[in-house]
């Protein structure tokens, strides 16, 4: 390697936080132009698995020397936009571009079936876009850039949804389309408030001047803005109503990869504006918002559940299943606590694996079924053993059982209640994991031990590329549960960054 | 082969097996041959290996990896889970020959599916005997949930779910929302959850802390049937009889009695509940459970079901020895896990070699049956009197150390609720045996010359007679052996 080869490497890697979102922008271009589906797909395998390694590289370059600031065109911060990478938003660009990578993967079978396949290539480009976005609002140091990211996935993610076999899918996409938009108003309007206080757009420059000015009103109605607008992105209950629509009748491909990503970046963006920019004092001590999201966080772990519970279409039941667990993110939040925050935090990476995961299984079920009824798994446990085995796997880890990635996320809300004296909380927590097992339970019960009609169709597995991305998840579920160390310890030393505890 | 990879070995052993089970599922008779192999093996690994390290007062630990920051999944083998480790993997072999008699003798259906959970079960009941603090121990608690559901659920009938759901419900319900409530709060109280001689939480917690705590111990753990949450336990009766008797008179039950002695004494330590007398309301709890099953023991007809409500008071008497926070009561409470495993698996062999012969389960309809099915009914004496702890019988040896702990422990309404209890096991477990014998054969059926399509009635197939005549003996040696056991355990009070 040559002196100059080596220095190229240099400077490229050294781009890495750029590229991370030009890479995905002009490939959603390139998308367009080849215009045949398995070509488009085969760039958008490059552009999402290349993002995931350098997620990786960013993460473990966060790891060996602290946060990385990138100024965009060497305009230094705070009046350039600045990319800011540390310990929290490399955690979530490695959930979001990991997952992204995996569910395309699991893509073209299942888009055969329900797009057709003269718009894969624009399904494709939109899928690259809205990954744009979302990896743009996670690594993006400037307000204003959030709210431009955010716009650019939402829009995307209207048209993906729309892209659904029925035409429910188009009324789902318009209710989230205005939700969305309201949402987003919201988001804006908050980031306005701010500036207004503090002439600055730059994040962490916010924060001083903020600290500054101390809290006023103009601070209060800011929060509550940005709470609002978050919250109906992040589909707090009761903001969620968009949800499980969208989740219900979006193409499978498109519902695993939302699930796993948008919610857990507008749970991020909330979690960078209450810690970075207001900060953990001023937030939860004088303006009370653990107050007003602990009861919603709760309500939607019961509600969200319950109603699971009594769904007939289980693509729908495990949307339902969403509301709740992103209540326990929310919870984790409310706790104002470094083991509460670190079991919101790790619950993110974890509820972003199962539930791709447990969504993959529908595309599957999709694919040889042609339904996701209750009706429909039907001796499923029989006939497609390896991917009712994968739902098995995810939904326990769902419920909870030990050595899967739900019962470290649960360990650590349980903890972060009790350590904060809120004994019922706790309690709670364990109990609405309980209704988890009803519903997760009813389709097992269905897929093992009742016989399919007698004029059911001959099924057979479902194709292995599905079924080998849906094991990756399904075993990633195990592998992290029982190796905790990436997830819990990059969550916990996340958690005591954002409260200024050493680490 | 070191002790330690032994007790890692021991663990893991079952699943090699569902390899072999999984992998000869065409030709039965060398996938039981294979179930068989590992059951023996396993046993020799136990009982050869590991048994004399501890016999010596070795307590051999083996580390597997840290979970999250002190919750470590590690194994230690100590007396108690010594002795809970031998029972299970020794009926293990028994059953597995039951098991092909009855299975097969009763053309029942997914057999794979059947020998694959059973080990599952086994590898979970060995797991919770050697864990070495309590997150492992709820890691194959729930293991052992989870591995016997498809067992109870076997048949797919309708009543088959519906027991199913009550099976998980109580067991899944108790543990997440209690057990492992309990399990956060020892690890937030004492910084640690190892199982270590003399507890891991004197003064850590007092006063009323320590009975909540105990509360969510006793009840968290739903496989003791302590009652309220002993309904499960009759609901899995649906089950084929072999997993009844291994595994609802065995493996999982005394999982659930040995998690609770085994946090009595090495989490919260007998000094500490001596000392704060914070256990006492659970020997109360025990003794209600201990009457009230035998009553309803009393009130079924149906054998299996009898034998359920018999198990769910028998439970009751290990927690009461723990609970009595005595050491006569915890060896006492230690040597029944063994005792009435050997003698309950003996009544539920029979129970299931009866319906097989003679295709009855109504004790109602089993007059006469003794006659032409003596060494079924042979054994279940045996067992029944083992159960009622009579001499020359092992269950007599348990009970005997149970009275001393409630005199140890001045709780003498104990002692006449033990005797109390005795004679209600006679009243439920002596009819069978009479009616077997004694009574003449009904009118309605099962004698030769009554009618061609009456089935005609003789022994179960031998694989179907000879384990439970084997138990049965099993019951009488171990009256002579009890000295060994004693010796075990001696290790948990004197360390």
């Amino acid at each position: 390697m040559t002196g100059g080869e080596a220095d190229l490497i240099t400077r490229v890697s050294d781009d890495l936080p750029a590229l991370q979102i030009a890479v995905p922008l002009l490939s959603a271009a390139i998308c367009l132009l080849v215009r045949r589906a398995r070509a488009a797909w085969a760039v958008a395998m490059v552009v999402a698995w290349g993002s995931f390694a350098s997620a990786c590289v960013l993460l473990s370059r966060v790891l060996q020397s602290g946060t990385i600031s990138y100024a965009e065109g060497g305009w230094r911060p705070p009046w350039g936009i600045e990319l800011r990478i540390d310990l929290l938003n490399a955690l979530v660009l490695l959930v979001v571009t990991g997952i992204c990578a995996i569910v395309l993967t699991a893509s073209p079978r299942s888009l055969d079936q329900e797009v057709w396949r003269e718009h894969h290539h624009k399904f494709y480009a939109l899928y690259l876009l809205c990954m744009t976005g979302l990896a743009g609002m996670t690594i993006t140091g400037d307000a204003f850039n959030i709210f431009v990211f955010l716009e650019i996935s939402s829009l995307s993610s209207y048209a993906l949804i729309a892209q659904g076999t029925t035409r429910r899918a188009l009324t789902s996409s318009l209710q989230y389309l205005v939700m969305g938009t309201i949402g987003g108003t919201f988001l804006l309007l908050g980031i306005g408030m701010i500036y207004m206080v503090t002439g600055t757009l730059n994040i962490a420059d916010m924060a001083v001047q903020l600290a500054a000015v101390g809290p006023n009103r103009t601070v209060l109605v800011a929060l509550a803005c940005i709470g609002i607008g978050t919250g109906i992105k992040l589909a707090v209950f009761p903001l969620h109503i968009w949800l499980p629509n969208a989740y219900t009748y979006a193409p499978a491909i498109v519902t695993a990869f939302l699930a796993a990503t948008a919610t857990k970046v507008a749970y991020y963006v909330l979690v960078r504006f209450v810690f970075s920019v207001f900060g953990a004092p001023l937030a939860f001590g004088e303006l009370r918002l653990d107050a007003v999201l602990m009861p919603l966080a709760i309500a939607a772990m019961f509600a969200g559940s319950f109603v699971a519970i009594f769904q007939d279409d289980i693509k729908r039941m495990l949307a339902y299943s969403s509301v709740a667990q992103i209540g326990y993110m929310v919870l984790g939040l409310s706790l104002a606590s470094v083991s509460g925050l670190t079991g919101g935090l790790v619950h993110l990476f974890n509820h972003a694996i199962m539930k791709s995961g447990l969504f993959l299984v529908m595309a599957a079920v999709v694919l040889r079924m042609g339904s996701t009824r209750l009706d429909a798994f039907a001796g499923l446990g029989r006939r497609m053993p390896f991917t009712m085995a994968a739902f098995v796997v995810a939904g326990l880890s769902l419920i909870g059982v030990p050595l899967t990635v739900g019962f470290v996320s649960k360990w650590y809300l349980v903890v972060g209640a009790i350590e904060g004296g809120l004994w019922p909380v706790a309690v709670l927590i364990l109990l609405s994991s309980l209704l988890a097992l009803i519903y997760i339970w009813r389709v097992v019960e269905v897929a093992y031990f009742r016989q399919p009609p007698e004029d059911a169709p001959e099924v057979s597995e479902a194709p292995a590329s599905l079924l080998v991305p849906i094991w990756v998840l399904a075993g990633a579920t195990v592998f992290f549960g029982v190796f905790t160390s990436l997830s819990v310890g990059l969550a916990s030393a996340a958690a005591r960054m954002l409260f200024g505890v050493e680490l | 082969m070191t002790v330690e990879t032994a007790v890692g070995l021991a663990v893991l052993w079952p699943l090699a097996g569902i390899g072999l089970i999984a992998l000869f599922r065409r030709w039965p008779n060398v996938r039981e041959t294979a179930t068989l192999l590992t059951a023996g093996s396993l046993f020799a690994i136990v009982a050869k290996v590991i048994l004399p390290a501890v016999m010596a007062g070795g307590r051999p630990r083996l580390d597997i990896i840290e979970v999250l920051p002190g919750l470590q999944l590690a194994f230690e083998v100590e007396p108690l889970g010594m002795l809970f480790a031998l029972v299970a993997s020794g009926l293990w072999i028994v059953t597995t020959l039951y098991s092909i008699g009855y299975m097969r003798g009763h053309h029942e259906e997914n057999q794979t599916r059947f020998y694959i959970c059973f080990a599952l079960a086994i590898s979970g009941a060995v797991g919770v005997a050697f864990a070495a603090n309590v997150f492992t121990l709820f890691v194959f608690y729930e293991a052992i949930t989870l591995s016997t559901y498809p067992l109870v659920t076997h048949h797919g009938t309708e009543a088959a779910k519906r027991a199913g759901r009550v099976y998980l419900g109580i067991l899944m319900g108790t543990s997440v929302g209690f057990l492992l409530f309990a399990l956060v709060w020892t690890y937030l109280a004492a910084g640690t959850t190892e199982f270590r001689p003399g507890g891991i939480l004197a003064g850590q917690i007092d006063g009323w802390q320590l009975i909540v705590l105990l509360g969510l111990y006793a009840f968290g753990t739903g496989k003791a049937a302590l009652m309220p949450f002993h309904r499960w336990l009759p609901a899995a009766m649906v089950a084929p009889t072999p997993v009844s008797a291994l595994l609802h008179a065995v493996a999982v039950v005394k999982a659930g009695v040995f998690t609770v002695l085994k946090v009595l004494v090495y989490v919260f330590g007998i000094d500490l509940l001596a000392s704060t007398d914070a256990s006492r309301w659970l020997t109360w709890v025990a003794a209600f459970t201990i009457i009230a099953a035998s009553i309803v023991a009393l009130t079924k007809d149906n054998l299996k079901a009898r034998l359920a409500y018999s198990t769910i008071s028998q439970l009751s008497y290990i927690v009461l020895g723990g609970a009595l926070a005595t050491s006569a009561g915890v060896l006492g409470g230690g040597m029944h896990i063994a005792m009435h495993a050997v003698g309950k698996i003996t009544l539920f062999f029979c129970a299931g070699a009866i319906l097989v012969g003679a295709h009855k389960t109504e004790i109602s309809e089993m007059d006469g049956l003794g006659r032409r099915m003596p060494f079924t009914f042979g054994a279940f004496l045996l067992g029944s009197l083992s159960v009622i702890g009579l001499p020359p019988m092992g269950g007599s040896w348990s009970k005997w150390y149970l009275m001393l702990g409630t005199v140890e422990a001045g709780q003498l309404t104990m002692m006449l609720v033990l005797m109390a209890s005795s004679l209600l096991s006679i009243a439920y477990l002596m009819p069978v045996v009479v009616r077997g014998f004694f009574r003449p054969p009904t009118a309605d059926g099962h004698d030769d010359q009554d009618g061609e399509d009456s089935p005609k009635i003789r022994e179960a197939p031998l694989l179907c007679v000879m384990p439970p005549v084997l138990t049965g003996i099993g019951c009488v040696v171990l009256f002579f052996y009890a000295d060994d056991i004693y010796r075990l355990l001696m290790g948990i009070v004197t360390p």
